[in-house]
């Protein structure tokens, strides 16, 4: 039983891993600041969400998980607030987003 | 577990950092300082849960920096697009540009 | 009154599940920290449908989240496929999107989703509109958006 739960961490583990470390790299390569917006989303959504999942299979049924759901519900309300906030300001500054092909009618 | 995951954390903050170094305009900063926090957030939860006498104390921390990164970046962008914290100012500078 | 009756559990079981102490010195000042909350909230104003949202129950957790949290998985898999492709094919566009929802929070629900899925941002709100700004997904975007206002249009009812 504590060998399931320790894969399950695992898998969860390094799939968040992943999903930072590829959020990381996109923030890094994208071109622009538009784009580079959706690589900081990456790690805000999936990444976050895999890690405190991990998490939560190692404290099993305690209050620890109870705050580790808040904390995760917190991290799914704000990042896109925040995002959002961002990208607004971005606009209202007069930073053009690039675009690569014309806008379709 | 707690190794890997706590380099796989560290090392996507210093990919942010690096964007932060290097960002040409400041939102490019501010998004790669957003990041940051949301990964500090994450390393303080898996430091608490995975450290081998588990420190549960600790997730109220988390918690409590969560939000006080989003407090801080709507602070940070307030500033850089009025370059002043006083609401007197701000509404005369928003009355100004809409007549 | 039913709002402040909702802030008023929802605020004890926070209290209880964040600390979990039960002596007769911590629920005084449990007591003391929680009326200062209602009596802050109240006195600003904010607690309607939009600040203690009972109107809408559990069922955005149980018909909306799901949904969603598919969603999110399925487009951070193309967002890091895009990410670690050798030449990155970036086809960026910008799309209107209207909105739906009659109320505020549907329409910052419907925003905060939008943003939420990787590969797309909302950038600016106007009344009914939201401007999207999409990474490559061509027509996707409107697609995945409408689905999006039609669960949550349902929601408000």
């Amino acid at each position: 039983m504590s060998n399931l739960i320790d894969i399950l961490t695992w898998v969860f583990l390094i799939g968040g891993s992943f999903f930072s470390i590829v959020g990381g790299i996109g923030i890094l390569r994208m071109p622009e600041f538009y784009s580079r917006l959706h690589g900081g989303g990456i790690t805000d959504t999936l990444g976050a969400a895999l890690i405190i999942f991990a998490l939560m299979f190692q404290t099993g049924l305690t209050l620890a998980t109870v705050k580790l759901a808040m904390i995760l519900f917190f991290l799914l309300v704000v990042s896109p607030s925040s995002c959002h906030a961002l990208a607004k300001s971005a606009v209202n500054q007069g930073l053009e987003p690039i675009v690569d092909k014309p806008e379709k009618s | 577990m707690y190794i890997v995951a706590s380099a796989a954390i560290l090392v996507t903050m210093t990919l942010a950092l690096i964007r932060a170094m290097f960002g040409p305009t400041v939102f490019d900063r501010v998004l790669a300082l957003n990041m940051f926090g949301t990964k500090t957030v994450l390393l303080i939860c898996a430091i608490c849960v995975l450290n081998t006498p588990a420190r549960h104390d600790f997730l109220d921390l988390a918690l409590l920096y969560s939000l006080m990164n989003f407090i801080g970046m709507v602070a940070l962008l307030r500033f850089t697009q009025y370059g002043t914290f006083d609401d007197v100012e701000i509404q005369q500078h928003n009355s100004g540009r809409q007549p | 009154m039913k709002y402040s009756f909702t802030l008023l559990i929802a605020l004890v079981t926070i209290w209880f599940l964040w600390s979990g102490h039960v002596e007769p010195f911590m629920l005084i000042l449990a007591a003391l920290s929680i009326g200062l909350s209602m009596w802050i909230s109240l006195r600003m104003g904010i607690v309607d449908e939009e600040g203690a949202p009972v109107q809408m129950g559990i069922r955005p957790f149980i018909q909306f989240a799901p949904w969603l949290g598919k969603e999110i998985v399925d487009s951070n898999i193309e967002v890091a496929k895009i990410i670690l492709s050798r030449k990155m094919p970036l086809k960026r566009n910008v799309v209107t999107v209207v909105a739906g929802p009659k109320s505020q929070l549907g329409k910052v629900m419907l925003a905060n989703s939008i943003t939420l899925t990787p590969g797309t941002v909302s950038i600016k709100m106007e009344d009914d509109e939201i401007l999207v700004h999409a990474l490559s997904f061509e027509g996707a975007a409107e697609d995945l958006s409408g689905e999006m206002d039609r669960r949550i249009q349902a929601l408000e009812k």
